[in-house]
């Protein structure tokens, strides 16, 4: 590859998930990733994207520089339209009035379940990971995107432990499930966007960021993905788009 | 007698009346009783009722059950100390910026503690049956993932007007709760700003409440903006006045995390989490004569930065 990457892996991740957002949408955001790239879509292309954070605040403009611990401090409520009980905030899914999930993922399976709560067996696990939080009610109960690393440790056959329902088992056991609506649209790395077979629910690709090959996203997958031989590439990041970026994050905690 | 009936009986025999309730720290962690389920109020390093945790670790209180929607590093602490082996939440580590925390992993892993993971929303779900005086709430998420197998007491439902799956989760109505507010007057008439978190329905619930407070304000200056009452007296048990309640975690419009603090303490654990946590709790927890002693272990620095950053929310 000859050209001369200006950006890290995870500006690319910030980037390309932020694109996914449209103006006008309710983002329910998760903390780190997720919400820096709402903020930039809200600093770019979308101004009237309306983020709501789990701690329960809805419409925050979150300030440069000052990204919060997690979704629950004041930092989340800036100039915020209102502050609500977390459970409200979170019965807003399940209302119907929420767009978009946003979140970022530990492990990820072929159809799109996620797990954040056990790696190894869940009676004797190798690690015990922090859990779900509102993660499980937002992969329930909306259309979500998740951010990512591609990496082969977290992009697995099937997860350890199931703590955000995906498609499942795919086909149509999602629904079979109970859980009629919503389902993972995207899924946002540092290589590549990734979307679900209609019909069998497993993993596709539907574009690959600059410079990155086909050989190279399967080679850090450990399942099979499907690709499509005339798959699109996604356009680089815009120097607009990095100096926003670089503005709301100058000491570089999600985009090293 | 039914479950109900005992937790009416339960409220029926508390002091409703509108009677003054404050006492010290220690009178209120006096006031928790052997094998309590206890519940916090806040959210993460929000509002997180640390004044009463302290008073409790150094009274020597072991093995409760711990229920908070959202845990923090706090949980380090309650484990660490013993005061905790069962925590019922959605989330525990000490946060993002710190990395998944050890002593989460030591104490589940080795089975020393029990990690009961419930979403989010059916947590607060389990605390509003709670205040509802309901066994149950109904919900739509959590089913078809393996959370729903590990748990002891969630069942699905068919809906008894349309026939749809639903989840119930059972109400949570715990013995005492600790919750950490703006101002509050002697009564326990409490008045929180910020994210109100799940903290309205816990009060609710909980057959005793112990109110912490930045600072106990009169009947009259309450009775001025009633508006603004988010828990009434006659939930709460005790009201303690206890400056930076919540340091070094956050108190909307007082102060922020203490974010060196914090970042001291991931480096105080990071070569062996169990031998740095122990450190921890000697020097803040054991040592210090009173909470003023804390706070200024805590360093005079840090509480004036924390602060500074604290009351400039609004600044813009």
């Amino acid at each position: 590859m000859t050209e001369r990457r200006n950006y890290t892996a995870a500006e690319v991740l910030a980037v390309m998930s932020s694109r996914l957002l449209k103006d006008g949408q309710i983002v329910f955001a998760g903390v780190g990733l997720p919400l820096l790239a709402a903020i930039l879509a809200q600093r770019t292309h979308a101004p009237t994207l309306t983020i709501l954070f789990e701690g329960g605040t809805i419409g925050a403009f979150v300030e440069p520089g000052q990204l919060p611990p997690s979704t629950n401090e004041q930092r989340c409520c800036r100039r915020a339209n209102m502050l609500l009980p977390s459970t409200d905030v979170l019965l807003l899914l399940q209302r119907g009035y929420v767009d978009i999930g946003f979140m970022g993922g530990a492990q990820i399976d072929k159809h799109g379940n996620l797990n954040s709560s056990f790696i190894g067996d869940a009676e004797n696990p190798t690690a015990r990971l922090p859990g779900t939080g509102g993660g499980n009610d937002i992969a329930s109960l909306t259309n979500m995107i998740v951010a990512m690393k591609h990496e082969k440790r977290r992009f697995v056959e099937k997860v350890d432990f199931v703590t955000s329902p995906g498609f499942l088992d795919g086909g149509r056991s999602r629904e079979k499930a109970g859980l009629d609506l919503g389902g993972l649209f995207r899924v946002v790395t540092d290589l590549a966007i990734l979307g679900f077979d209609e019909k069998s629910r497993d993993m596709k690709v539907v574009a690959l960021h600059p410079g990155v090959t086909a050989k190279e996203i399967q080679d850090n997958t450990g399942f099979e993905l499907i690709i499509e031989r005339n798959v699109e590439t996604t356009p680089p990041p815009t120097e607009d788009e990095l100096k926003v970026l670089r503005h709301l994050d100058p000491d570089r905690l999600y985009i090293a | 007698m039914t479950a109900y009936q005992e937790l009416r009986k339960k409220t029926e025999a508390r002091d409703h009346s509108l009677r003054e309730r404050v006492m010290s720290l220690e009178e209120a962690a006096g006031l928790v009783k052997e094998g309590d389920l206890i519940g916090l109020g806040g959210s993460t390093m929000s509002r997180t009722p640390l004044a009463m945790i302290w008073a409790l670790i150094r009274a020597g209180a072991k093995g409760h059950t711990i229920a908070r929607g959202i845990s923090c590093q706090e949980g380090d602490l309650t484990f660490a100390s013993g005061l905790c082996n069962h925590v019922i939440t959605s989330w525990m580590s000490h946060g993002l910026n710190w990395g998944v925390s050890k002593i989460m992993r030591n104490y589940t892993e080795q089975k020393r503690a029990v990690f009961e993971e419930w979403s989010h929303m059916a947590m607060g779900l389990r605390f509003r049956a709670g205040a509802m005086g309901l066994p149950f709430l109904p919900m739509r998420a959590m089913m078809g993932s393996d959370l729903m197998g590990r748990l002891p007491n969630v069942k699905t439902m068919e809906c008894p007007f349309t026939g749809e799956k639903l989840v119930a989760v059972p109400a949570l109505n715990p013995d005492i709760a600790f919750i950490h507010v703006q101002r509050c007057d002697a009564y326990g008439n409490a008045q929180m700003d910020g994210l109100p978190f799940l903290d309205a329905d816990l009060a609710m619930a909980a057959n005793r409440v112990v109110m912490t407070t930045e600072r106990i304000i009169s009947n009259d200056q309450i009775r001025r903006a009633p508006d603004h009452t988010r828990i009434p007296f006659f939930t709460v048990d005790a009201v303690v006045e206890v400056p930076f309640g919540c340091a070094p975690h956050e108190c909307y419009g007082v102060y922020e995390p203490f974010f060196s603090h914090h970042d001291y303490y991931a480096d105080l654990l990071k070569k062996d989490a169990e031998k740095g946590v122990a450190e921890y709790l000697q020097r803040f927890y054991y040592e210090p004569k009173d909470w003023n002693d804390y706070l200024g272990r805590l360093g005079m620095a840090e509480l004036q930065d924390a602060a500074r950053r604290g009351r400039s929310i609004n600044n813009d």
